[in-house]
């Protein structure tokens, strides 16, 4: 991922492929690798146990699977999700698409500064900012309460009804996680050779012919990186709902994405297994989602 | 290479739908048996680690003063405030590993009994097994119902949220209106503020525990558990719709609020405004004082309203905050002293936020409150009274019905429909989250 970085001047690049394998990799992939093991694979495994099992510690098979997609919150809490997760993922790629454009093409002299502050708001913790959102949201306390209201909303009741919520997630999400996108996205940028877009524009084309003929092709890889993880992030939306909920003393279902609705079934009703059952549904509909993406953007293929 | 993994899935799959042999019901709970209470071997100078809420701590610390002997370790948390389940959340971990149980837990809830009693090893000791019978009789009568199963009482109320008419002296004098003491009266006053006063209150609908003041009140049977695990839900009963129709009558007259006592537009602009509400006795001290800021002279408190057409007055109850002791403890001797100390001692109970559940510490309080001179009059006889009314029928349960409402009529409520048009949403909505608890719904 050496397109994280965000200096223009790359030193010779392309040595790496000379070089021979060290022990010294190993070394240092180790970290990682062991905390993968520990709180990535062997969670999932265990999880996949649970599923397939009961309390008793027999398998069941697909029982489990069964007996949560019968619950009647299952279907309200995954189509909540599904219509999130779509705004959120065209407003995120339209977005950070075009902001990257123009921090790389038209903002050069205030860029650096307009990345810091792009930044600025994915350094706070998620919690931290979705409670600064609760007070934005909230027409009394809101210093864009005039916003609000204008919309005729005028009590925090009024702006998080149900059919408001999928939006508000999103603005949210947007706020603390994009611009760390539009980071990466810019650096993507960067690593596109000056020439190319030179003969480019010797060849008569403008801004925009060169953003969707030449840049963004450029960026297909990187754009569908950024669709997986926030398709994995978005499906295991949790933090937002069960805040606004406390907050609004409980106008929003406690069951309201899957996440919340697996917690519901660990904790309240103390069924580890039907939990884990719709964790592994989560799981699937990731892995299909990642799978679908890292074939159709071809991201595996060395150009 | 795609054909191999999808075979590889199927395979998988047609596997584990041969290998199943078990029932994927999740474990049905048995019921707490307290005669098979087994003490865990006892360490009575042991540790005993507590949980409490913030305004529960300086008692707790106070106790650690007069018993320096007494090994605590003291932990704050939520106190399952506003529907919070931290403790069941914590409790179901510790169940699985096997350890960390708190010795001694608060709750701002009573109807964690319906879990912390249940299971195959209920959190929760039978206190009056722990506790001397002496100190148990010295609370109010019906206090310890909500931490009743059978005969048994597995925790000790902290205090009482009795509903009373809570009403702004000052401003019912400066109206010329009389107090009413029939929900008949009550309404037709509602209307009368709504002409000639509008702008101004008589109560508020948006509030999560508005089932606990008004149906309770009205004795609706919203949820009624009988043995095993039964439960009855039905709203469309005369005793819920009375409550009902009538809260619906004042929204649309406009002097009953559809916001929350806590929503912070209503605190700015609305609670100078609140002429009278039905609510629970903390109402006084935590929003009147504390957060409306209502000076000094002005609040009173009327004993609770009567349907006309009963024989007898019924109040509802809000909350009111019990102490669990852990059937896993090493150390029950402290734990029990502890939580002895803290329910009925006069240091503890005398000049707390919440009125005492233990009867003499009550008295003590309701003279201390009279001290204060923050009423207008002595709440003592409305306090007492009420204490005495709150109905029996309202059975304690896993749910809470505070978050049903919250999240199926408030929203409607907020989108200019009635309660009474969302009475089969709501009805539905309790009979199915009873169902996933494992309630048997009828």
């Amino acid at each position: 991922m050496a397109v994280a970085s965000t200096s223009a001047r790359r030193p010779e690049g392309g040595v790496r492929g000379g070089q021979k394998p060290s022990r010294a990799g190993y070394f240092f992939v180790s970290g990682y690798v062991i905390l993968l093991v520990a709180f990535g694979i062997l969670p999932t495994v265990y999880a996949v146990w649970l599923s397939i099992s009961n309390s008793r510690g027999q398998l069941v098979g697909l029982g489990n699977f069964l007996r949560t997609f019968t619950d009647y919150r299952f279907a309200a809490a995954f189509t909540h999700i599904v219509v999130y997760v779509l705004i959120w993922l065209v407003t995120l790629m339209v977005l950070v698409v075009t902001l990257a454009l123009m921090l790389h093409g038209r903002m050069r002299r205030t860029s650096a500064a307009l990345r810091f502050v792009y930044y600025l708001p994915g350094a706070l913790a998620g919690v931290a900012s979705v409670v600064l959102w609760l007070i934005l949201l909230d027409p009394a306390n809101s210093p864009v309460g005039f916003i609000l209201e204008a919309f005729g909303w005028d009590s925090l009741a009024t702006v998080i009804l149900p059919s408001h919520l999928p939006v508000l997630f999103t603005v949210i999400a947007f706020w603390t996680g994009a611009g760390g996108w539009i980071l990466v996205m810019y650096g993507a940028l960067n690593n596109i050779p000056a020439e190319i877009l030179e003969a480019a524009r010797a060849d008569g084309a403008g801004t925009f012919r060169i953003a969707m003929r030449i840049q963004l092709p450029l960026l297909r890889k990187w754009i569908a990186y950024m669709l997986i993880l926030a398709f994995a992030t978005g499906t295991q939306l949790f933090v937002e709902p069960q805040l606004v909920s406390t907050a609004s003393f409980g106008m929003i279902p406690d069951g309201w994405s899957p996440n919340q609705l697996s917690y519901q079934y660990a904790f309240q009703a103390g069924d580890f297994n039907g939990a884990a059952a719709l964790a592994v549904d989560l799981l699937f509909v990731g892995l299909a989602c990642a799978t679908a993406v890292v074939f159709r953007g071809r991201m595996f293929e060395r150009d | 290479m795609n054909h191999r993994i999808a075979g590889a899935v199927a395979v998988f799959g047609a596997a584990l739908l041969l290998t199943a042999c078990g029932s994927a019901d999740p474990a049905p709970a048995p019921s707490a048996d307290a005669e098979q209470f087994k003490q865990v071997a006892q360490d009575p100078a042991g540790e005993i680690t507590v949980w409490a809420d913030a305004t529960r701590v300086p008692v707790v610390e106070a106790y650690q003063k007069a018993h320096p002997e007494a090994k605590i370790k003291l932990v704050t948390y939520s106190g399952n405030a506003n529907g919070a389940t931290d403790l069941q959340t914590k409790v179901q971990l510790f169940d699985r590993t096997g350890s960390g149980w708190p010795d001694v837990a608060f709750s701002t809830t009573t109807a964690d009994t319906a879990w912390a009693a249940f299971g195959a090893k209920p959190y929760a000791a039978p206190v009056d097994k722990v506790i001397d019978q002496s100190v148990l009789s010295g609370f109010s009568p019906g206090a310890l119902d909500p931490c009743k199963v059978g005969e048994n009482v597995y925790c000790v109320r902290n205090d009482l949220a009795q509903v009373v008419l809570w009403y702004n002296k000052k401003l019912l004098d400066e109206f010329g209106y009389q107090v009413p003491t029939t929900w008949e009266e009550y309404q037709t006053l509602g209307e009368k503020v709504a002409t000639e006063h509008p702008g101004y209150l008589v109560g508020t609908a948006g509030d999560p525990w508005m089932p606990e003041i008004y149906l309770w009140a009205s004795q609706c049977p919203a949820s009624t558990v009988t043995e095993g695990k039964n439960v009855t839900v039905d709203l469309k009963n005369e005793k819920c719709t009375r409550a009902v129709s009538m809260i619906d009558t004042l929204i649309k007259a406009g002097s009953m609020s559809k916001s929350s006592v806590f929503d912070a537009g209503f605190i700015k602009d609305k609670a100078a405004k609140l002429l009278m509400a039905p609510g629970p006795s903390w109402y006084g001290q935590v929003l009147f004082n504390a957060t409306f800021k209502i000076p000094k002279g002005e609040i009173a408190a009327a004993a609770p309203l009567k349907y006309a057409a009963d024989s007898e007055t019924f109040t509802g109850n809000v909350g009111g905050g019990v102490w669990y002791i852990s059937s896993h403890s090493k150390n029950l001797k402290t734990a029990a002293d502890l939580v002895s100390w803290v329910t009925t001692s006069d240091e503890a109970q005398g000049n707390a936020g919440t009125y005492p559940a233990f009867q003499s510490a009550a008295t003590l309080w309701l003279s201390n409150q009279q001290a204060t001179g923050y009423f207008a009059q002595d709440i003592a006889p409305a306090f007492t009274t009420a204490a005495k009314q709150v109905w029996p029928g309202w059975s304690a349960t896993q749910y809470s019905h505070e978050s049903i409402y919250a999240s199926t009529v408030v929203p409607a409520l907020n989108q200019g429909q009635t309660i009474t048009s969302t009475l089969d949403a709501w009805q539905t909505a309790i009979k199915n989250k009873a169902a996933t608890l494992g309630y048997k719904v009828s």
